[in-house]
């Protein structure tokens, strides 16, 4: 029998009583924090009913605030991805570029939105709109939450094309050449198809940092995303703040677990691909560099 | 062109940002190596704790985590963190924030250079009778993080990014006076904007670089 890991054995009979001593006290402390939070809640009078109840019984919470909010969020989120995914592919293919006076200028674009914080770049957006359009107040904040949003994933999804590019075989590049395609036959009638593929999972992947960031919107912008209904729900269901937020929370988690299951499936579907080289771009972390 | 920057502590305010930044790093980094230890332990429960905490925290949007430690952890449970006024209060509970966030990808970054290391490593150590904290502490871990400085840095550069939702809570870093700024010097958004924006690229774009030198020279040849 192998043992779990390669770090440990199989425990034996010390290790086992060992293990079974530290699984008592890490669950006692685990009991001790949550006791020490579920009652501190309790007396200041935030385990009642009427406060967790509408989330349950009043199925105008959801109607009115919940749903309306994760729509818009949804919305924002789909939006960016859309427009970012041509000015991503776009930039990642200028940055890879046989003239230098297009590869660098690309490059600085693509560096710089990666360096700025989305924050920054949502509150300039919102005041740029303000000062130098008429942008009907009503979709300001949607406007400026995407175009935000379209500029920093537009960056980093910049370099997940020109790394999924980058993991096609040389051979690929070669064969084209050989029969004779041009340069831009060979992107699009060769390297890009297949490095669509490889890319997907990362896709989907930055999907999950595009919801969390929308809440961004919703705190700095005003703009009406699942987050932002925090206060009006408190407001109207007896100040139950942290209800709202535990249930808020709640559905980002379950939305974003979602995403990434997406994410491991489709990888999964494209190494099994017939047709694809079987790589896989690795998905980025919240700063848009391969983890 | 620039007069109004004379009026303005822009650089105080990146001096907080600097000040969260440190501070959340150090503590994500000594939080997210005990979840990345808890993830590879031998007892069962810990393991699922580790999972269950970095699937959790890391789905949560950083915006929703900082509110909660103000709405939350301060103004119900009464948790200030020792902090005497309003300021140092909010500025702690922001850096707690950051640590329990940051630390989920500071976890998954040393989990996977754990797996960098090569079975031989842990094997041999096992064979020479030591048993998982001394494999870990000893010769997992050292190597480990020896691999991880490149994706650790991401998670640096990410961070100092990140800092800018503190001014959801109030503390006054960088992106709080930007806001105020932009409100007050209407005829030149531009070039606050820009004078922030460069001010991060100068913050993160020499770390990148120095921290990557590191990170080749760190990094175990195998």
């Amino acid at each position: 029998m192998s043992a779990p890991s390669v770090l440990y054995d199989v425990p034996g009979p010390k290790a086992k009583a060992r293990n079974v001593v530290y699984t008592v006290l890490f669950l006692l402390a685990l009991a001790g924090l949550g006791w020490w939070i579920l009652a501190t809640l309790e007396e200041k009078g935030q385990l009642t009913w009427e406060k967790w109840g509408p989330f349950v019984t009043d199925g105008q919470v959801w109607t009115t605030f919940l749903l309306p909010g994760l729509l818009n969020t949804l919305l924002a989120a789909a939006l960016a991805i859309a427009i970012a995914l041509p000015i991503g592919a776009l930039f990642g293919i200028l940055r890879l570029s046989d003239h230098v006076w297009i590869r660098v200028p690309a490059g600085a674009a693509v560096e710089f939105f990666r360096a700025v914080p989305v924050l920054i770049l949502m509150v300039f957006a919102n005041v740029f709109y303000v000062e130098y359009t008429d942008i009907d107040s009503d979709y300001r904040p949607l406007v400026a939450v995407v175009t935000a949003l379209v500029l920093y994933n537009g960056a980093v999804l910049a370099e997940v094309v020109r790394a999924g590019i980058q993991s096609l075989p040389a051979g690929q590049t070669e064969a084209s050449k050989a029969i004779g395609m041009r340069k831009a036959q060979t992107m699009t009638n060769v390297l890009l198809p297949q490095a669509v593929t490889a890319m997907l999972p990362a896709i989907v992947s930055q999907l999950v940092v595009i919801v969390k960031d929308t809440a961004l919107g919703g705190a700095a912008l005003g703009f009406s995303d699942l987050f932002s209904q925090i206060r009006p729900i408190a407001n109207n269901y007896f100040a139950n703040t942290i209800a709202t937020m535990a249930v808020v929370a709640v559905i980002y988690i379950l939305l974003n677990n979602l995403l990434t299951a997406a994410a491991g499936w489709i990888e999964k579907w494209s190494r099994q691909r017939k047709t694809s080289t079987g790589n896989v771009v690795k998905p980025v972390d919240d700063n848009g560099r391969n983890v | 062109m620039f007069d109004f920057l004379t009026e303005y502590d822009v650089l105080g305010a990146f001096w907080v940002t600097v000040q969260l930044t440190v501070y959340s790093a150090i503590g994500s980094l000594i939080w997210g190596t005990i979840l990345a230890g808890m993830r590879v332990s031998p007892v069962p429960v810990m393991r699922a704790f580790g999972t269950a905490y970095v699937n959790t925290v890391r789905n949560i949007p950083l915006t929703l985590i900082i509110i909660a430690m103000s709405l939350g952890l301060y103004q119900t449970l009464n948790v200030a963190l020792a902090g005497d006024t309003i300021t140092t209060t909010n500025f702690r509970l922001a850096i707690l924030g950051f640590v329990l966030y940051t630390s989920t990808f500071v976890c998954e970054s040393l989990r996977s250079g754990i797996n960098t290391v090569p079975v031989g490593q842990a094997e041999a150590a096992r064979a020479l009778g030591l048993g998982f904290g001394q494999v870990l502490r000893m010769i997992v871990l050292p190597q480990a993080f020896r691999s991880v400085i490149g994706p650790l840095t991401s998670v640096l550069i990410a961070l100092t990014k990140n800092t800018t939702v503190a001014s959801t809570i109030g503390v006054a870093e960088a992106s709080l006076l930007m806001s105020e700024m932009i409100e007050n010097e209407s005829d030149v958004i531009g070039l606050v904007f820009m004078t922030f924006a460069m001010g991060f690229v100068i913050l993160t774009l020499p770390v990148g670089l120095l921290l990557g030198r590191v990170a080749k020279k760190a990094a175990v040849k195998r």
